[in-house]
């Protein structure tokens, strides 16, 4: 018998392995955290919430009593000198049986609340639900309100308390739709519609993102959800559908349109009564958005000033290319996208 | 024939022993390479809106961060034991086939340079460096992989590469099958077989089944790239889904394929070090021939979020379920194991332990995403991160180590410093904790995974940087491993046969031991032969010199020589040069020729 040698090892510190978990409850004690699955804000979500919180207490037990008898094990049978050599045990039938069946019980309790939730957030809502068709592009969010005849970009607004049907595809490769407080994500695959269903329950801005990975900037395909009272939802719905008045002749948004309009952006944008593209975001109310580049930026002339002179430097891969327009022209351009609210 | 020294005996070296150090050494400088990459990846992540790398070479480093780990790295590493110690434990001569062993290794390597060539090729493709090497995930997920969306030669590295090392892994495979089968010595029934070389064979049958699925769906997807199908378009009718089914067919097994050798060699160093055989041998080998075939019907666990509907995500959920019966029987009986005995701690049973440590949380957080809802919250964020590193680096990479320094006096007569071992294992276990366990949080509160930059609203930033700390730390502690292998070349200490008192057959002969393994074919008559149990007194070690004149084969440049082909055909659709794939072909064909007909008596 060879390793007397190692014999002086000293005993196992497994005990301290819980002293990284501690210390990392105190750095995540922080917050807010805008995309948090742990703070549901809508009954899908919840849902999930709830499920998870009892999967993750049974799984707490499992750890503290298999890591306690491993540990113990490790620390009260360590070789000392003297010990005689163990007795050559091969096994236990009845032990065998115990430790199967007790883990299959376990799994009993996780997977029936488990199976239950999958059918009640199967994605369907009653037929009255408001119904938004998401189509995911490399790297933007499109959003379609059929009933409503409402085509936007990015920034999703929809009625708190009010069932919600959405449906989610692609226009090219596959992305995933995800607004954590708000519900788990859903695959946007080309060529074939997903559903989720779901009721958001307290007003506020939700923020989400592109979670399939989707080329160059699929960290740059961010997203928002603004859950509106009844009455801001209305009112949001009434500017979308308004037709939006020409510039006043002469002044600085109309030479912006003018620049716009005689501008590469009409082969790939929207603005209603300009510009009839359809490969980029709709702008035609892009001044109504809190960000620009799919969440990415303030909607601010700053921003809107670097991105539209060199898009491909903030959002590696973009299909915007830089726009050959500067100085007064491209303040002119500016302050027109921001008159359109 | 074979020189005992000297480069050409190397190169031409059909020896079980030397392949399987050759397997080492090779698949050991691919995992420092895959350090490499994860750690400039958690250095672009240390800080939100991070500058280190671009966007276009963050996607290329953690492509090949996890195709280099998973295919150059794990699975290889495992091969080196494969190859070293199963004709060993079960007292043969060689492989079966050790010719089609160095083809194996030859093909891997080929393989494995051709895939890392490509951070290096851009100039030939008229592309900057660090533009080529591929970027569409280690799970290239179609349609971003087809032409329209990739049109570099990028992901035809990765899928050229991919399909070379599957001949490789195949061609391991029914060598071993064949091996282990076939060529156990007198009285070795299989359920004398020593617990790792159980492992192996299940491993190799997951090998064998699993490795056709994946080529047949880079075969397509090589098709659709190259010659206009289109198997996966959408806007030809077809569905990129098929490539998600096909791959996770394939990539669950594989699941199996990098965990099954170290729970095999994890069921080896328990006993040894507790001084007690494996608690409930026959259940923990059914167990793990069970959850081979179980990996099987749980690919769509990896697809909730696709939208199969609630009948299919209920039946895979429940598959997946039920694979933690067998896992959590594993768990028992090696605790069982330890329970009652006498265990000394060496490096390696502090990895083996570390290694069940790991599994649990892997295995608790796997049982989280089990459950379809949660995994909606979970899937493609770093939650799964998390699980997967908790799995493949606690769990295979902790299981290795332990083979590692188990097994590594075996290999070249020296020992390992256990001091050195000691350092290792806690700055590689506490830095794998620091590294990976903020990940469950940091995806909890919503960060996706593959993404090369994060705002610093997500509230995330500072758990991000102590991830990377630890991360760090565990390329510090890498180091310390190097060092002590480097220093164990010169002042290791001589191993004898036997420096811990093993029960298999692989430590009844030198260390390390003769070409022909064993100087007379031991007779086996119990499951621990070594070791004095109620009915068996310990078998006699074998004598030191043979009694007669052991025939060696002697070894081949043909294997080589028809593995060199493949890389060359491979270049034929990166390059668009036809006569490339002639001459490939050609090459291959004819050191298969050649080695058909070679001369047994060399």
């Amino acid at each position: 018998m060879g390793g007397s040698s190692f014999d002086a090892v000293p005993r196992f510190r497994l005990w301290l392995s819980p002293l990284p978990l501690v210390a990392l409850a105190a750095v995540a004690c922080g917050g807010p955290f805008p995309q948090s699955t742990l703070h549901p804000r809508s009954d899908f979500a919840g849902a999930i919430d709830h499920l998870f919180t009892s999967i993750f207490w049974w799984a707490v037990l499992v750890f503290v009593l298999v890591e306690g008898l491993l540990c113990y094990a490790v620390i009260r049978y360590r070789h000392r000198e003297g010990r005689p050599v163990p007795k050559p045990v091969h096994g236990h039938t009845a032990l065998e049986i115990a430790w199967t069946l007790a883990p299959a019980v376990i799994l009993v309790f996780i997977a029936v609340p488990t199976m239950r939730t999958v059918f009640a957030t199967a994605g369907d809502a009653p037929a009255t639900a408001l119904k938004i068709e998401v189509i995911g592009h490399q790297w933007w969010w499109e959003y379609k309100y059929p009933d409503l005849g409402i085509v936007t970009a990015n920034e999703m607004h929809l009625p708190v308390g009010k069932p919600v049907q959405v449906s989610i595809t692609s226009a090219d490769v596959i992305h995933s739709f995800w607004v954590p407080r708000l519900g788990g994500k859903r695959d946007a695959n080309p060529g074939q519609a997903n559903r989720i269903a779901f009721r958001a329950d307290s007003v506020g801005q939700y923020s989400g993102q592109c979670a399939e990975f989707c080329g160059a900037s699929h960290a740059n395909m961010r997203l928002r959800v603004l859950v509106d009272s009844d009455s801001a939802f209305q009112a949001w719905v009434r500017r979308q559908r308004a037709a939006q008045p020409p510039p006043p002749r002469g002044s600085v948004e109309a030479r912006g349109r003018d620049v716009f309009a005689r501008s590469a952006c009409i082969g790939c944008h929207t603005i209603d009564g300009v510009a009839k593209g359809i490969i980029g975001p709709n702008l035609s109310h892009v001044g109504g958005r809190a960000t620009i580049a799919a969440g990415l930026f303030p909607n601010d002339s700053l921003h809107l000033a670097r991105w539209i002179a060199n898009a491909p430097s903030l959002k590696p891969g973009t299909l915007m290319m830089q726009m050959p327009v500067a100085g007064a022209d491209l303040a002119a351009m500016i302050a027109y996208l921001q008159s359109l609210k | 024939m074979t020189g005992s020294r000297g480069l050409r005996s190397w190169l031409t070296t059909t020896d079980h022993k030397r392949i399987g150090l050759l397997y080492f050494y090779t698949a050991f400088a691919f995992f420092l390479v895959g350090g490499l990459e994860a750690l400039l990846i958690r250095a672009q992540l240390a800080q939100p809106n991070g500058h280190v790398v671009s966007a276009e070479t963050y996607n290329q480093l953690f492509t090949m961060h996890g195709t280099t780990m998973i295919f150059l790295a794990l699975m290889p590493l495992s091969a080196a034991f494969f190859n070293y110690i199963v004709p060993l434990q079960i007292g043969a001569r060689d492989v079966a086939f050790p010719r089609l062993n160095a083809f194996s290794y030859w093909v891997f390597l080929f393989g494995g340079l051709l895939l890392n060539a490509s951070w290096f090729a851009g100039p030939l493709f008229h592309a900057g460096r660090l533009n080529v090497a591929p970027d569409a995930g280690w799970f290239g997920y179609a349609n971003l992989t087809e032409r329209q969306y990739s049109p570099g030669p990028n992901v035809d590295f990765w899928l050229l590469g991919l399909q070379i090392l599957g001949v490789s892994s195949l061609a391991a495979g029914f060598n071993f099958i064949v091996t282990i089968l076939n060529l156990r010595a007198p009285g070795m029934k299989m359920m004398r077989l020593p617990p790792f070389t159980w492992m192996t064979l299940v491993t190799q049958f997951l090998v064998i089944t699993a490795f056709p699925v994946i080529t047949v769906a880079l075969v397509f997807l090589m098709f659709d790239r190259f010659f206009g199908a289109h198997f996966y378009l959408p806007q030809a009718g077809a569905t990129p889904l098929l490539w998600q089914h096909l791959f996770w067919l394939f990539g669950h097994p594989e699941v199996y394929i990098l965990i099954l050798p170290a729970m095999g060699i994890v069921s080896e160093v328990l006993p040894t070090f507790s001084r007690k055989p494996l608690f409930g041998y026959t259940v923990v080998v059914y167990s793990g021939v069970l959850i081979g075939f179980m990996g099987w019907g749980v690919w769509s666990h990896h697809m909730f979020s696709v939208g199969l509907g609630p009948i299919a995500d209920s039946v895979f959920s429940a598959t997946t379920m039920l694979i933690a019966v067998p896992t959590g029987v594993k768990i028992f009986n090696w605790i069982a194991t330890l329970w009652g005995g006498t265990i000394r701690g060496t490096t390696a049973l502090h990895f083996a332990v570390g290694f069940i440590a790991m599994f649990i949380i892997g295995g608790l957080s796997g049982v989280t995403h089990a459950s379809p809802p949660a995994d909606l919250q979970q899937t493609d964020t770093y939650y799964v991160v998390a699980h997967i590193h908790y799995v493949l680096f606690g769990g295979t990479i902790f299981g290795l180590f332990a083979g590692m320094y188990y097994w590594w006096p075996k290999m070249t007569g020296r020992l390992l410093s256990e001091a050195l071992g000691k350092v290792h294992f806690w700055l590689t276990f506490i830095g794998m904790n620091l590294a990976f366990f903020p990940m469950h949080l940091i995806g909890l509160l919503g960060m996706p995974r593959r993404i090369y930059t994060y705002a610093p609203d997500l509230g995330v930033s500072s758990l991000n940087l102590v991830s990377t700390i630890g991360a760090f730390l565990i390329g510090v502690a890498t180091l310390v491993f190097v060092v002590n292998l480097w220093r164990t070349r010169s002042r290791g200490a001589p191993a004898p046969n036997d420096p811990w008192g093993g029960a298999t057959l692989e430590w009844a002969i030198p260390s390390p031991p003769p070409v022909y393994n064993f100087s007379v074919i031991p007779t086996v008559s119990s499951r621990l032969p070594r070791w004095k149990t109620e009915h068996h007194d310990p078998m006699p070690d074998p004598p030191a010199a043979p009694p007669a004149p052991v025939h060696v084969p002697g070894g081949s440049w043909w294997p080589p020589a028809a593995a060199l082909g493949l890389p060359v055909l491979a270049l034929a659709p990166l390059t668009h040069h036809v006569w490339l794939a002639f001459l490939g072909v050609a090459i291959t064909i004819y050191g298969i020729y050649r080695w058909a007909f070679e001369p047994l008596e060399a």
